[in-house]
Parts: structure tokens; C-alpha cells; sequence
């Protein structure tokens, strides 16, 4: 046992020593939350938009100053003819034109239904979709208002945003980071530097010393463990305190669910490294097989209803998949292990073959 | 400059013969392209919905209908109740519930127009972004069909004066550059950039440091070789691997993905390559501040993540906040992906997209002098 | 008079408040072979790295072939070889690619080159390994390989640093014949090793210590001085402290 520690003691120390390091592993968490909380949002605001007003009267005038006061557009460029909003488009300068006729004030007092003309720039369609739908309802708003019989509405709507009432996006995105974080560190960390040690040939050294194969696993991977949860527990209180995210289920739970996901991506690096002696193939299997899979199928950026019914399966067998669902549920819906024991059974399930595959390949790759 | 076609010579031995490299270069793309292009989406559709019909009547059942039978709902299951429902969100069974009252054709024909004729909904906005399309897409359908009532029916709710100074604006929209809004050919192309960026960047950044590590480069330091000689000899066989990335790629993106490629494909790809010596030169700096592959992969990951994410990419640039927009402008991957997305979808030429050229070439020079600059053969 | 290959003079290295390499002074003749003895860690590897202009020395001077160390390190590197005792040939090329390789970066021209590989490849007498990935030859011959290439472009000083680390007797033999011959040929060899029967083939030796050079003598001499019978002695004692 005291030989045991020695050993994770050394594990420790290279981890310390190599100050680049964790100087990105603490920073990477930290810099990525404070990003998806700040800056990524898929809101359109401030939209840079062209006006070809060739009607120049009160109407078209209150219109543009309308859609200017929404806050979702900004008047890039006030145009001429068509040739100046066309160049404007392929200089990317604006995502959305509108075009006024000549008489679309006159028309539009004498309720002749004049056109209002709309280009969007649908190189983007979720943007040019979305732009159009602001216009349009800004639009609806204002000859609303400008008719003597205002009030007519006859449906009325009312809806409630549940789980999320202000539509945040850093709710979604703290249980992705910790997903993504801790893949990062257990599975692609623990494999390159079993793999390092094996490339230098440090790894033989510490198998002919009188400690047993699984030992030296295990040692090499309880700091990788430690550091996953504490930056597990980094995201979770900025995202507690800088966003407001709320913890609603049992923190216990949460944290007995982060470990074992822990370990079902530490086994999977281990699995990696029992397949390959090269740091870089290491490395690239951990990008291409792990982290490329997890930030597109487990849910996190990109929802999974909309990808097509074969990727859909696929993503069953990725454990990140249901550790997002797990991970969710407790967080933001407040779920108890009665909810979500299928997940978990399922990602226990996953743990387990891993580390058996794992270690039949390492006693195979030892004889 | 004789030396460095030796060292160029050998790049190339080196990496068609390392087994994990060739499969990493040539099958990475395609899996990235196929998987990108079809995971990659905010197309946002398929929205599990529940529908609460609590007057089942011809209006109600036409509504109900309407939503139903859109592209973006999918009707999964039929609650009785909001407590029914919130059982139903909490197990993930819908993702949004809508209700139509009792009387709501009643009080519709009977212009009773009062809050008892009220649809209420209900969302699961743990993804925002979804719950917030999907409430969009409901409030226009709902919207239409009113309209749609009234425009058939004007007589019941307008005075024959009114009906005169209706006043009314048409709207007409066009989708240019992309007239079926299709979603891959806006993602394609940025996927395009966001390869060539991880093979330029991740293998230049291993590549030095991994001399370091297997100590060759020591050896190579003894020699008369200069600096400058040694980077290009190890950058040209990466930036022609990089361009052929990208030509192949394009192939792909065209020929089997029918992106358009409206504009000339060679200005995008003379941009790629200088974009491509940047990523390179980035990539090689790194190599020269690091002493392992395991920190040099560390250091390419955390600057790539925040570079792509902060590129225009998934989410608009337009949507960040002021300060963020001007941390972009040192962001050479946001330069790549406007060029490549107004080259092929909008025939942007050599013309439009000068400034670009300009700012890539400052990062490409800028980047790989710095390099140079930080690579020592005599260490201190 | 003698033509001095090597000039050094109060020559140190300091690693924060480690002292590496502490004031060391010597010369070495045109052609000698010149050893560097001492236990690991004794500051061998730094002072060599010095003198190949891989590491900036903290103080002192040195001269290698009439070139100052600090101002025409670009001289020093066209005129001297160099072998380290981490590996230095490229393990996923050819004997005759690592050869072609590191010729053209010394400027070797296409004939040269393919005379040298002749040359090398005869020497040696492995014209059978030509084209096998170094990565799969035996550590003994990859060594003999590496020294061979470090002579490629003729040079007139040689640095080997543990040039025989891990390799078998017989092998360590016929490496000693090799350095021979190139000494022979008028190229100065500056080795350091820690087999101290390595020693008795040197015309030189000096003896390293923490840092300092504690003896410098031909290996009779420092035998007579130690009145001992074999280097292992001379050693001990020294590193007793006599």
C-alpha cells in the first residue's frame, strides 16, 4: 500500500511540475463557461440590415425607425439603387435588405395594400429565417396600430418557459461543458499519458517493479479522477454564481453520477492506450473516436431530434449521450435517481464492459 | 536553400509512413464532412409537441390540424391535463404543450374577445434556443390562422368604413443565395475551414515538439541550417497535404453535397493557402514554447476551441456582445469562413474580399516570424 | 607548435543556483582524442551542449577551431559533428534516408552523397541494413550508424556524448576502432563517457566532479599520480576526495 502511494505521489508530482498544463486544464473550464455564458448566443441582435427607400415619405421613414428601435437590426447602409445593395450583400456587409416602392406611403394611406420588399441573405437560412420573422412581425405590429379598429385579436396566446424561464443559454451549456471537460481530462489525458510512458519506455520500467499491472493503472489514473472533479465542481459554481444555474436535485446525486461517468471515461482511456504505444495515434483516436462524438451526438450544441434516424441510433452507444440526459434532469429538472435509473444502469453498464475490455487488452498486450 | 528540399524530403517520408497519421489525414475529412454536415444542424425541427383540445371543434380540430401537420411539430402524445403534461415534459415524453380552450370557436365567431379565448403553452427551455423557435413557429401559425379568419371574413369584424381605409402592408420575401434554405450550404463550407484548421494547426504543433521529445532535434540543431530554412523545410510538406485537404474537401462539398460554388474556386483556395501558412505558423509557434506533445496538444486545443467557437461558425458573430466582436478581429479562423461562405454561395471576388486578403496575410507573416523568432538553436 | 582544436577557458553554466559546470579551463590538440570522465550528473552533457553551441554558456570563453563560441556559433556548426547520447538518427527512416538527410543539410551534393553512403555503408559493412528502418536495428549498430553519419560531412571535431551508453563490450570495441580510424584521419574527438575502461583508450582525459574538472592528464599519468592499476581506481579516489 505505501508502495501505492508512491506511486500516485509521482503521478502528482508530474502533474504539478508541468505548469503549461494546468495552467490550460484549470483555465480551459474557466474560459469556456465564461465564453457560452457571455458571448455565444444564437439571439440575433443588432442585425445589420440595407434600406433602399425609394418612397422618402412619413410612412417609410416611421417604418424604418420602428424596425431600427426592435434592437434586433442596425442600419448598415442607407442604399441608392439595387447594384449598391447587391455589392453590400457580397461584401457580406448585410444579412437582410428592404426595399421600398415608390409609392408605398401614398398606397398605404389610401389602404392600396402596397408590397414591401424583403431580400434576405439566406447563405445563413436559420439567420435570413429568423431576420424575416422580426420584420414581419414588426410590420404586422405597425399597421396594427396605424388602423382605426385596433383591438382586433382574436386568439390570444400565453405560454410559460419551464425549467428555463429567461431562455438562458448557459443552462444548456454548463452540463455540456462538464461532459465535454471531463472527457477532455479522464479519457484523452489518462490515454496520452499512459502512452507517453510507454513511448519513453518508463512504462516497462514500472511493470518489471514488484507492483502489480492494475496497480500502476490505477495509480497512473487517481490524479487524472481528482482533477476531473474539481473541475467538475469549477463549472458547476460559476455556473451557480456568475449564471445563475440551478442545482435543483440532490447535489449527492449529482456528484456520485459525475464519478461514474468519471470512470466510464478513464476506462475508455484506458482502453485507448492499451490499443496503441504512440502519443499522437492516442491522441487523434481521442479527438476523432471521443470528443468529436460527444460534442456533436450527446445533445450539447446540436439537438438530436433533428439529425437523421441512423445518427440518432448511433448516438445510443455513446455514454456522454445519457450522461448529458442525467446530468440535465438533475440539474435543471430536479429529477431523483427514480427518474433517471435507466440512464444510469445504462452508463454503469457501458463503465463496466469498457474496463473489462480494457483489461483483457492489457494482460493481452503484457504476455 | 538547397537544405531545405532535404528536410522537406524527409517530412513527407516521415509522415506517409507514420500508419496513425495517413488514416488521421485522409479518412478524418470525409468522417468530419459526413458526420458534420448531417449532426451539425440547428435546423430545428421535429419538435415533440402535445396537444390539449378542449373544444373539439371544426376551428379547434383545423388548428390543431395545422400544427400537427407543419414541418416542425411532431404530435407524440394527447394530455388531459397540465398536470398530465408536466409529468410528460419532466420524462422528456414532449417538449411542449399547448392547450385551446373550451368555447374557442364560440367566442371567436362571437367577436368575444376577452382573455377566456386564450391558448396557453407550455415549453421545455432547457434549450433555449429551442424552446424559443418552437414558441416562434407556434405564435405564427396561430397567428396565420387568425389572419386568415379575418381576411375571409371581413365583413363580421370591420364596419363597411373600415373596410374601406384597411390598411394593410404585403409582404414579400426573397431567400437569395440560397433559395431552399438549405442548411448544408451554409454549414459545408465552414466545416470545409474548420478541417483544414485542426490538420494545419494540431500537426504543425506536434511536429517540432516531437523532435524535442525524441531528441532529434538536437542533431538537427548542430547542423549549419538557419532557422528560417528549417521552418519552411517542415512547413511546405503540411501546407501541401493542408491544400490538398482543402481541394479534396471542396470536391466533396460540390460534387456530393451540391454545395453551389458560385464564385471561382481558386480565390478561395488562394486565400486557404495563405490561411493555411497562418494556421501553420500558429501552430509551430506553439510547437516552440512547449516541451511535449501532450502540452503542445493541450495549448492547440484551448486556443482552436475559443477560436472556433468565437468564428462565425454555429452562431453568429452579429449576436455577441461589443466587447466580444472585438476580441473576433484577431481571429483568423473568422476570416476564413466569411471568405469561403461569400466565395461559393455569393460569387464574392478577388474585389469584395481584399481586406480579408489583407488581414490573413498579416497573421500568416506575423505568426510564423514569430515563430522563427522563438525557435532557438542555442537554448539559454 | 601545436594546432589547438578546442580553447577553453573558465567556462561555467548555471541553472538558477544550481551550478552545473563551474569555471572549467582546458585545451585539446588537433586530432586528439580528448575524454570526459565522470559520474552521471557530473556536468559532462552541459559542457558539451556548450560547446556545440546548443546551450549559452553563463560565463567564460571558449574557442573550437579558432571560432569564438558566442559570436560564430554558425562557423562552429559547419565544422564540427555531433552525437547525443539520447538517440539521434530518425527511427522511421531508412539507414540510407538518414544519411541522404542529414548530408543535405550539412550541403553535401548528390554525388557526395551517394559517395558517402557507399562509404559508410562499406565501413560498416551493412550494405544488407540500407534500406531497413533504423528503428529496427539493434541498439549497438544504430550507434555505430549515428557516429558514422556524424562524420558525414568530414568535420574536424567530433563531439560523441555517451556514445556507447547501453551497448555490449564487443560492440563498445569495434566503436573504439571506429573513432580511431576517424582520429587517425585527423579529425579531434571530444567523447565523454562514464565506463571508465573507455578511458585507457583516450589520449586525454579530464576528470569531471560536481562541476569541476579535478584531474586532466594522460591515463598513465593520472594512474602514476593515483598510484593505481586500473581508471576504476583513479575514480574512486577521486571522487573520494583522494
Amino acid at each position: 500500500m505505501k508502495r501505492f502511494f508512491a506511486f500516485v505521489r509521482k503521478e502528482f508530482y508530474h502533474i504539478f511540475r508541468d505548469k503549461r498544463t494546468l495552467l490550460i486544464l484549470f483555465g480551459m473550464p474557466l474560459a469556456q463557461i465564461l465564453l457560452f455564458g457571455f458571448a455565444i448566443t444564437n439571439e440575433i441582435k443588432n442585425a445589420d440590415i440595407g434600406v433602399l427607400d425609394n418612397s422618402k415619405d412619413v410612412t417609410s421613414l416611421e417604418l424604418i425607425n420602428r424596425i431600427k428601435a426592435s434592437g434586433y437590426f442596425k442600419l448598415a447602409e442607407y442604399g441608392n439603387n439595387t447594384e449598391s445593395i447587391e455589392e453590400s450583400f457580397r461584401k457580406g456587409k448585410i444579412k437582410l435588405a428592404i426595399i421600398f416602392d415608390r409609392d408605398f406611403g401614398k398606397n398605404f394611406q389610401l389602404g392600396k395594400n402596397p408590397e414591401l420588399q424583403i431580400i434576405a441573405d439566406a447563405s445563413d437560412p436559420n439567420t435570413a429565417n429568423t431576420l424575416i420573422n422580426y420584420i414581419s412581425s414588426i410590420v404586422m405590429s405597425f399597421t396594427h396600430e396605424k388602423n382605426i379598429n385596433n383591438k382586433i385579436s382574436l386568439i390570444n396566446t400565453e405560454f410559460r418557459m419551464r425549467y428555463n424561464e429567461e431562455l438562458k443559454g448557459v443552462y444548456l451549456f454548463v452540463p455540456g461543458l462538464i461532459t465535454i471537460i471531463l472527457m477532455l481530462v479522464s479519457a484523452m489525458m489518462t490515454s496520452i499519458s499512459i502512452t507517453k510512458e510507454k513511448e519513453l519506455g518508463t512504462m516497462e520500467l514500472m511493470l518489471v517493479s514488484p507492483m502489480k499491472p492494475y496497480t500502476v493503472i490505477i495509480a497512473k489514473v487517481i490524479p487524472y479522477t481528482f482533477l476531473s472533479i474539481i473541475n467538475s465542481a469549477i463549472i458547476l459554481i460559476l455556473g451557480k454564481f456568475v449564471f445563475d444555474v440551478p442545482i435543483q436535485g440532490s447535489l449527492i446525486l449529482l456528484m456520485a453520477e459525475i464519478i461514474l461517468f468519471i470512470l466510464s471515461a478513464l476506462s475508455l482511456g484506458i482502453l485507448i492506450s492499451s490499443i496503441t504505444d504512440s502519443q499522437q495515434v492516442a491522441l487523434m483516436i481521442s479527438l476523432v473516436g471521443l470528443l468529436l462524438p460527444v460534442i456533436l451526438l450527446s445533445g450539447f450544441i446540436f439537438p438530436l431530434e433533428n439529425m437523421p434516424l441512423w445518427l440518432q441510433y448511433f448516438a445510443n452507444i455513446i455514454p456522454a449521450k445519457w450522461f448529458m440526459i442525467i446530468i440535465k434532469s438533475i440539474m435543471l429538472k430536479g429529477s431523483g435517481i427514480t427518474d433517471i435509473w435507466l440512464e444510469t444502469l445504462l452508463l454503469a453498464g457501458f463503465t463496466l464492459v469498457f474496463a473489462l475490455i480494457s483489461v483483457v487488452k492489457f494482460k493481452m498486450r503484457l504476455e | 536553400m538547397k537544405n531545405i528540399l532535404f528536410i522537406i524530403e524527409k517530412e513527407f517520408k516521415q509522415i506517409f509512413r507514420n500508419k496513425a497519421m495517413l488514416p488521421i489525414i485522409f479518412v478524418m475529412p470525409i468522417i468530419q464532412l459526413f458526420l458534420l454536415s448531417n449532426a451539425a444542424t440547428f435546423d430545428i425541427r421535429n419538435l415533440k409537441i402535445g396537444i390539449n383540445d378542449n373544444d373539439k371543434s371544426t376551428l379547434s380540430k383545423e388548428l390543431f390540424r395545422k400544427i400537427a401537420s407543419s414541418n416542425y411539430f411532431v404530435l407524440t402524445s394527447i394530455p388531459k391535463s397540465i398536470s398530465e403534461a408536466e409529468t410528460e415534459l419532466d420524462i422528456g415524453k414532449i417538449d411542449i404543450y399547448l392547450e385551446i380552450p373550451p368555447n374557442f370557436e364560440k367566442n371567436i365567431i362571437n367577436k368575444n374577445i376577452d382573455n377566456d379565448n386564450t391558448i396557453y403553452m407550455l415549453f421545455n427551455a432547457i434549450d433555449g434556443t429551442k424552446a424559443g423557435l418552437g414558441n416562434f413557429y407556434l405564435q405564427s401559425i396561430i397567428g396565420d390562422f387568425s389572419g386568415s379568419i379575418i381576411k375571409y371574413n371581413k365583413s363580421i369584424y370591420f364596419s363597411p368604413e373600415e373596410m374601406i381605409v384597411f390598411k394593410n402592408i404585403g409582404i414579400t420575401y426573397s431567400n437569395w443565395y440560397n433559395p431552399e434554405l438549405n442548411y448544408n450550404n451554409f454549414m459545408l463550407p465552414g466545416i470545409l475551414v474548420l478541417l483544414v484548421t485542426m490538420i494545419g494547426t494540431f500537426l504543425s504543433a506536434m511536429n517540432i515538439v516531437r523532435e524535442k521529445e525524441i531528441g532529434t532535434i538536437d542533431q538537427i540543431n548542430v547542423t549549419p541550417i538557419k532557422k528560417y530554412e528549417f521552418i519552411i523545410g517542415k512547413l511546405m510538406p503540411l501546407l501541401i497535404i493542408g491544400t490538398f485537404e482543402l481541394i479534396f474537401g471542396m470536391f466533396i462539398a460540390v460534387i456530393i453535397f451540391k454545395v453551389p460554388l458560385v464564385g471561382n474556386g481558386l480565390v478561395i483556395l488562394s486565400f486557404g493557402i495563405i490561411y493555411l501558412i497562418a494556421c501553420l505558423g500558429l501552430g509551430f509557434l506553439i510547437s516552440t514554447t512547449t516541451d511535449n506533445q501532450q502540452q503542445a496538444m493541450f495549448i492547440s486545443w484551448f486556443i482552436l476551441v475559443i477560436f472556433i467557437l468565437l468564428s462565425g461558425l454555429f452562431t453568429p458573430i452579429e449576436s455577441m456582445p461589443e466587447w466580444v466582436k472585438y476580441i473576433t478581429i484577431f481571429n483568423p479562423v473568422k476570416y476564413f469562413i466569411e471568405v469561403v461562405r461569400l466565395v461559393m454561395l455569393k460569387g464574392s471576388g478577388f474585389g469584395d474580399i481584399g481586406r480579408h486578403f489583407l488581414i490573413i496575410s498579416v497573421f500568416a507573416i506575423s505568426l510564423n516570424s514569430l515563430a522563427v523568432m522563438r525557435y532557438k538553436k542555442t537554448n539559454i | 607548435m601545436k594546432e589547438l582544436s578546442i580553447k577553453v577557458s573558465n567556462l561555467s553554466k548555471r541553472f538558477g543556483n544550481f551550478v552545473a559546470v563551474d569555471n572549467i579551463s582546458f585545451e585539446v590538440d588537433k586530432g586528439e582524442i580528448f575524454g570526459f570522465l565522470g559520474a552521471n550528473g557530473a556536468g559532462k552533457s552541459t559542457a558539451i551542449k556548450m560547446l556545440c553551441g546548443l546551450l549559452e554558456p553563463s560565463s567564460g570563453n571558449a574557442e573550437i577551431a579558432g571560432f569564438d563560441i558566442y559570436k560564430e556559433t554558425e562557423k562552429i556548426r559547419k565544422t564540427i559533428g555531433y552525437m547525443s547520447q539520447k538517440f539521434s538518427l530518425y527511427e522511421d527512416l531508412t539507414v540510407a534516408e538518414n544519411i541522404r538527410f542529414f548530408g543535405g543539410i550539412y550541403g553535401l551534393n548528390k554525388n557526395e552523397i551517394a559517395d558517402r553512403t557507399k562509404y559508410i555503408l562499406d565501413w560498416l559493412k551493412i550494405s544488407n541494413l540500407r534500406d531497413v528502418l533504423v528503428g529496427s536495428i539493434p541498439l549497438g549498430w544504430k550507434q555505430k550508424i549515428a557516429f558514422a553519419v556524424s562524420v558525414i560531412h568530414n568535420p574536424k571535431i567530433v563531439f560523441l556524448d555517451e556514445p556507447t551508453g547501453g551497448v555490449d563490450p564487443i560492440t563498445r570495441r569495434q566503436f573504439w576502432e571506429m573513432i580511431y580510424l576517424k582520429s587517425g584521419e585527423g579529425i579531434t574527438i571530444f567523447v565523454t563517457t562514464h565506463y571508465m575502461d573507455e578511458a585507457e583508450y583516450c589520449n586525454r582525459i579530464s576528470m569531471m566532479n560536481k562541476g569541476i574538472i579535478e584531474a586532466l592528464d594522460t591515463p598513465e599519468n593520472l594512474k602514476a599520480k593515483y598510484s593505481s592499476v586500473n581508471m576504476d581506481e583513479v575514480f574512486l579516489k577521486i571522487a573520494r576526495g583522494k
